[in-house]
C-alpha cells in the first residue's frame, strides 16, 4: 500500500509547495480539456437538435418529386409535371416495403371563413399522408378513407391557418370556402414548429375533392397529375432499397430511355438525415481538434514544467539515489506528479467545459448540449495521457541523471 | 568486509584525462571504524563514491561481503545501495520539504522497508524524538546530521559511509556527532568508513588510512 502512497504523496507536496507554478500548469490543461467538451458537446447537442428536426416530418419518409424536365439539346424546362396519381398507385402495388402512399395536389386557393378571408396552401391528398408526414390531430379527425372515396367536401387545418381564421375558438363543425366550394372542417392538427412546407401554414383536404373543384390536369396520356408524392418506408433500413425501386418503377412507367436522365427527385429522409448527421458529425470533429491544439498547448506546458521540476530537484534525486533509489523510483514519482497535474487539470476542465455547454444551453434554449459520457471520459484520459507522454521525458532524464553529479547540484 | 584490488579511477574531461586514483588497495575489516584522511585533492572523496557503489572504478576490484561489485549494472548498484550503505553527508542532505521522520523513513522505503516504528527509533536513538515532525530548517546543523544519522542507520545498514560528517559543524556539535556515531557503531557492529582531515576526528578510529595523490601513503591500525 505505502509503496503507491509515499510516491502518490511526494508528488503531492511538491504541487502543493509550488502552487502557482502547479494552478498555472494546470490551468493550461483546465482550458484544453474544457474546450474539447465544451465544444463537443454544443456541436453534439446541435446535432441532435438539427436531426430531431428534421425528422419531425417523418423519419421513415421517402418524397418523390417531379424532376426539372430536360429538353433536347439539354435545355433544362421549369419543373416538369411529369408525376401522377397512376404513378402513386403503380407504387402502392408494386413496391414492397412502402407502408403508405400519399399522392398530392397543392394548390394556392382564397379561404373564407366567417369575416376572414386569407389565401393559403391547400393540399389535396389521402388519408396516409398523415402517417407519411408524421401529423397529430389537435382536435377532431383527419379525414378517413371513406371522406377520400366519396370526396367529401372536408378540411383539416394546420395550427397556424386555424388560428388565423378562428382565432381561439375551435373551428371544427364549422364551414369555410376554399376556393369558392364550401367545406366543413373535420380537424385541427398540433403545432408542428418552423420547418420547411409547414404543415401549420396548410388546408388538407381528401384529394378527389380538389381534382372536383378545381380542373384537373392530365399529361398527354391521359395520366391525372399530382404535385409530389409522399411515401412511407416500412420499418428502418429499407429506405435505399424503396427509392431505388421506386427509380425503377417510375423509369418504366413514363418510358425513358437508359440514357436519359430521370424526369423526378427521390429524396428519402433517412438519406437526408444520414448525410447531415455525417456532415455534422464532421464539423463537431473539426472543432473538438481545433479545441483539441489547445489541449496540446497545455501538455507542452506539463512538460516544461516538469523539466524545471527536475532541474530544480537534481539535488534531491541525487539524495534519493544514494538512498538507494531505483531508477524507476525516480521516473514514476515524477511521471506520477505530471500525471496528477493533468488529471486535475481534467478534472477542473471537465467541469468548466459542462459549465460552459449548461451555458450555451441556457442563452440558446433551442440548443441541448449533450455531454455524453463518452466525451468527458475521453477529454480527461487525454489529458492523463498527455500528462504522461510530455512527463515521460522529463521523468527519464531525471531517472538517469548521474548521482555523484546530481548531488554535487546546488 | 571490504576490499579493493589494484583500483584506478580515470575522468575524461574532452581530450583531457585526469587519473584521480592510481593502484590503490586497502582492506576494511567487518566491524572496523576506519578514517580515510589526506589532504583535499587526494582523492578521499572518489575513494567514497567508490565505496557507497555510487560511481565505478576505470579499473580494479572492489569486494564488498565477499562480492565483486566493480562489474555492476545501475540496477543492481542502486540495490546495494539501498540494502547495504548508509551514507552520511558533509552537507547532510536531508530533504527540505520533508520532516525528520519523513527523512528518516525515506531513507527505509528505498530498502523496502516501510515501518514507521523502526524510523521512530532511530530518531530516539540520536536523542530527536521530540523533533520528529520539524523539517530540517526548523532544526540546527548538529540536529540535522543526528537526522542523516539517524537515516543511515536506521535499516542496519552492514556499511556506513560518513564524508566529513562533522565538516560543517562547530566544534562542540562535532564531538557530540562523533560520539553519537561512536556509540551506535558500537551498538549495531556496522562497518565504518569515514573520511576526514581533521585529525582530532581520526582519532576516534583504529584503522586510518592516509591517502596522497590518489595513492595510499600510510596505513595505521590501533
Amino acid at each position: 500500500m505505502t509503496r503507491f502512497l509515499d510516491p502518490l504523496l511526494s508528488a503531492l507536496s511538491s504541487v502543493v509547495a509550488h502552487k502557482l507554478r502547479s494552478s498555472l500548469t494546470v490551468l493550461g490543461i483546465v482550458i484544453g480539456v474544457a474546450a474539447v467538451i465544451a465544444l463537443l458537446s454544443i456541436g453534439r447537442g446541435a446535432q441532435n437538435e438539427i436531426i430531431s428536426n428534421i425528422q419531425s416530418m417523418g423519419a421513415n419518409l421517402v418524397q418523390i418529386m417531379p424532376g426539372s424536365f430536360s429538353g433536347p439539346g439539354g435545355v433544362r424546362g421549369g419543373s416538369s409535371q411529369t408525376l401522377t396519381l397512376e404513378d402513386a398507385e403503380a407504387i402502392a402495388e408494386q413496391v414492397s416495403h412502402v407502408a403508405t402512399v400519399a399522392p398530392q395536389i397543392q394548390t394556392a386557393g382564397q379561404v373564407i371563413a366567417g369575416e376572414e378571408n386569407t389565401s393559403a396552401s391547400i393540399v389535396g391528398t389521402t388519408p396516409g399522408y398523415r402517417t407519411a408526414y408524421n401529423l397529430e390531430v389537435a382536435s377532431g379527425a383527419f379525414f378517413s378513407d371513406y371522406d377520400y372515396d366519396r370526396a367529401a367536401k372536408v378540411a383539416v387545418l394546420g395550427a397556424s391557418v386555424a388560428e388565423e381564421l378562428y382565432g381561439d375558438a375551435n373551428p371544427v363543425g364549422e364551414t369555410m370556402k376554399l376556393s369558392g366550394t364550401i367545406f366543413r372542417v373535420i380537424g385541427v392538427l398540433e403545432e408542428k414548429g418552423a420547418s420547411m412546407m409547414s404543415p401549420d401554414d396548410t388546408i388538407y383536404v381528401p384529394l378527389p375533392a380538389v381534382q372536383q373543384t378545381a380542373a384537373q390536369q392530365r399529361t398527354p396520356q391521359g395520366g391525372h397529375i399530382v404535385s409530389n408524392i409522399g411515401l412511407s418506408v416500412e420499418g428502418e433500413g429499407y429506405a435505399e432499397q424503396v427509392v431505388a425501386d421506386v427509380t425503377a418503377l417510375l423509369r418504366e412507367r413514363h418510358r425513358l430511355l437508359p440514357t436519359a436522365e430521370d424526369d423526378f427527385r427521390i429524396l428519402s429522409m433517412e438519406e437526408i438525415t444520414a448525410q447531415v448527421s455525417e456532415a455534422l458529425g464532421i464539423m463537431t470533429m473539426f472543432l473538438g481538434a481545433i479545441a483539441a491544439i489547445s489541449l496540446l498547448v497545455g501538455g507542452i506546458g506539463v512538460m516544461n514544467i516538469m523539466l524545471v521540476s527536475v532541474l530544480e530537484r537534481t539535488r534531491e534525486i541525487g539524495i534519493r539515489k544514494a538512498l538507494g533509489a531505483q531508477e524507476r523510483d525516480i521516473w514514476t514519482q515524477f511521471l506520477i506528479e505530471a500525471a496528477m497535474l493533468t488529471f486535475a487539470g481534467g478534472v477542473l476542465g471537465m467541469a468548466l467545459g459542462w459549465g460552459i455547454a449548461a451555458g450555451a444551453a441556457y442563452f440558446v434554449p433551442e440548443l441541448t448540449p449533450v455531454v455524453a459520457p463518452d466525451i468527458v471520459i475521453l477529454a480527461v484520459s487525454v489529458a492523463v495521457g498527455i500528462g504522461l507522454f510530455f512527463g515521460f521525458y522529463p521523468a527519464w532524464q531525471a531517472s538517469r541523471l548521474n548521482p555523484i553529479d546530481a548531488l554535487r547540484s546546488e | 568486509m571490504i576490499r579493493l584490488e589494484d583500483i584506478t579511477k580515470t575522468y575524461y574531461m574532452g581530450q583531457r584525462e585526469l587519473t584521480v586514483l592510481r593502484n590503490l588497495s586497502f582492506r576494511v575489516q567487518r566491524g572496523e571504524m576506519t578514517a580515510i584522511m589526506g589532504p583535499s585533492g587526494s582523492g578521499k572523496s572518489t575513494i567514497l563514491n567508490l565505496l557507497g557503489c555510487l560511481d565505478q572504478p576505470t579499473s580494479g576490484r572492489y569486494y564488498l561481503e565477499g562480492r565483486d561489485v566493480s562489474r555492476l549494472n545501475r540496477r543492481e548498484l542502486a540495490l546495494i545501495r539501498a540494502e547495504k550503505i548508509g551514507f552520511v553527508f558533509q552537507s547532510f542532505n536531508l530533504l527540505p520539504r520533508m520532516s525528520a521522520l519523513d527523512n528518516v523513513k525515506l531513507g527505509l522505503r528505498y530498502a523496502g522497508i516501510h515501518d514507521g516504528g523502526l524510523a521512530r527509533d532511530a530518531l530516539a536513538r540520536v536523542g530527536l524524538a521530540d523533533r520528529a515532525s520539524h523539517k530540517p530548517t526548523e532544526l540546527s546543523g548538529g540536529e540535522q546530521q543526528r537526522v542523516a544519522i539517524a537515516r543511515a542507520l536506521a535499516k542496519k545498514p552492514p556499511v556506513i559511509l560518513a564524508d566529513e560528517p562533522t565538516g560543517n559543524l562547530d566544534s562542540h556539535s562535532s564531538e557530540e556527532i562523533m560520539a553519537i556515531l561512536t556509540e551506535l557503531h558500537r551498538e549495531q557492529g556496522n562497518t565504518l568508513v569515514m573520511i576526514t582531515h581533521e585529525a582530532d576526528m581520526a582519532r576516534h578510529c583504529k584503522h586510518i588510512i592516509h591517502l596522497k595523490d590518489g595513492e595510499v601513503v600510510g596505513e595505521e591500525q590501533g
